[in-house]
């Protein structure tokens, strides 16, 4: 059997058949919208807290109890009262998402060197100034950590959220196990493993161009400090 | 709760499953991790080479490989052995860095020191190096314990009973009841493999906890 004649079978790509495109921007489409949705709330969020610092316990418990709760768990619970619409799942996976974006954003606020921030305000800058202009920017390696997490937990749970009838690259793996189409299984697996590397790579391309130069120091090591800041901050980091 | 107790059989079978689908990955995943970690210490192009590619299986999702991973061993589709090597991948992605990261941060006074009392490279790195290393090490295998605990309740979508059969079967017969005491199961079983964890690195780290009297001592 060609696990592979699924995936590179013309037919599925163009034409009246062609089913990959649709599921493919699908899954595209549902991960931009919860993320998009996860940024707005989790970014203005965890920056206050960052600033002001009053929360934080709750942030960085509620990132480390997260890792425990089973997503598949989570969907099913989410999707039971609405009925299989995208309702139920959206709403859950957005909940996936924003504790890893929070954490990134409040534990990279809460990270600037003090030093910066009592600078700025010596210089005369309000409290929003230095949240704006200086605890954000230096803050950005951090919030692109956690954003960078949350898409992967995204991506990874949206497939799986395709058993509770979303669409997506999830259809061709369930269906196919449903009907012992191993190929098809294969396609939508591979496709969403690279999309998970494609999004992960191109939000690392993003944060080098967003990122101030100033940040990029040095390949970092295990000892320095600029490697602390470069790190997915480890919380959110998992597989889905 | 009424629900739970009617099926209180069938809830801990699937508990002792979710046990048997847990606990091995994360075993051999840190017994791998302390070798590869330990040569990557010693080799830079190594450490470059395992992190990068440590951090690119962390991107692919749990049912993709799953369901890629029968191929690439070239085993039954529905193989356990599947679940199992899946979830060392993870294991031994996540902790293969921190090993790493915690033997770099064994201060070098205490290496040399080893080195000139006449220890050896594997007798210093079990007995010097690799206990030192313990307390980073632990935190890394109690993230990688939740993770996997976590990720084991994926394994009923690709056909193996575990706590995660609780949402699938939940979800397919309507019962509420089910996936929440599946997602309750599910957390305190990982609260508990933590706390077991925890309590296990302080027996390895007996000066862990000396060296915090002594400091609170001196303290007050």
């Amino acid at each position: 059997m060609n696990y592979l004649s699924w995936l590179f079978d013309p037919s599925k790509w163009v034409g009246p058949d062609a089913v990959l495109p649709a599921r493919l921007l699908e899954h595209i489409g549902y991960s931009a919208l919860v993320l998009l949705i996860s940024i707005v709330i989790a970014v203005p969020l965890g920056a206050w807290i960052g600033h002001t610092g009053r929360g934080g316990t709750i942030v960085v418990g509620l990132s480390n109890g997260m890792r425990a709760l089973p997503t598949l768990g989570l969907v099913v619970l989410l999707t039971l009262p609405f009925g299989t619409g995208l309702t139920g799942p959206l709403i859950a996976l957005t909940l996936l998402a924003v504790p890893a974006v929070l954490a990134g954003t409040y534990s990279g606020v809460r990270n600037v060197d003090r030093a910066v921030v009592d600078a700025a305000k010596g210089m005369g800058m309000r409290d929003l100034a230095v949240l704006g202009r200086v605890e954000l920017p230096n803050a950005l390696p951090l919030i692109f950590g956690g954003i960078r997490s949350a898409t992967l937990q995204v991506i990874a749970t949206a497939t799986i959220a395709a058993f509770v009838g979303l669409g997506g690259l999830g259809r061709p793996i369930f269906d196919g196990l449903a009907q012992r189409d191993f190929p098809q299984t294969v396609a939508g697996a591979i496709l969403v493993a690279v999309l998970a590397v494609v999004a992960d790579l191109g939000l690392a391309g993003l944060q080098r161009l967003v990122v101030s130069p100033g940040l990029h120091v040095a390949p970092p090591t295990a000892r320095s400090r600029t490697a602390r800041l470069f790190r997915r901050p480890d919380a959110a980091v998992e597989p889905a | 709760m009424t629900w739970v107790l009617e099926n209180i059989n069938e809830i801990l079978g699937y508990l002792v499953q979710h046990l048997y689908f847990s606990i091995p990955p994360v075993v051999i995943g840190l017994l791998l991790a302390v070798l590869l970690g330990w040569a990557a210490t010693l080799n830079s192009t190594l450490r470059t080479v395992l992190t990068n590619t440590a951090g690119l299986l962390y991107t692919v999702p749990s049912i993709a490989l799953f369901v890629l991973l029968p191929p690439i061993l070239g085993v039954q589709i529905r193989s356990q052995l599947v679940v199992y090597v899946a979830l060392t991948i993870y294991t031994l992605a996540l902790l293969v860095r921190t090993v790493a990261d915690g033997l770099t941060a064994v201060p070098g006074g205490v290496v040399n020191a080893a080195t000139s009392i006449g220890y050896g490279g594997v007798r210093r790195f079990v007995e010097v190096e690799l206990p030192l290393a313990v307390p980073v090490i632990v935190a890394g295998v109690r993230v990688a314990t939740a993770s996997t605990v976590s990720l084991v309740t994926v394994a009923p979508l690709v056909g193996f009973s575990n706590l995660g059969t609780l949402f699938t079967a939940g979800f397919q017969r309507d019962i509420p009841e089910s996936v929440i005491a599946g997602i309750v199961l599910v957390l305190l079983l990982a609260l508990v493999l933590d706390r077991i964890i925890v309590f296990g690195g302080r027996l390895l780290t007996p000066w862990a906890d000396a060296g915090a009297t002594r400091a609170v001592k001196a303290a007050t």
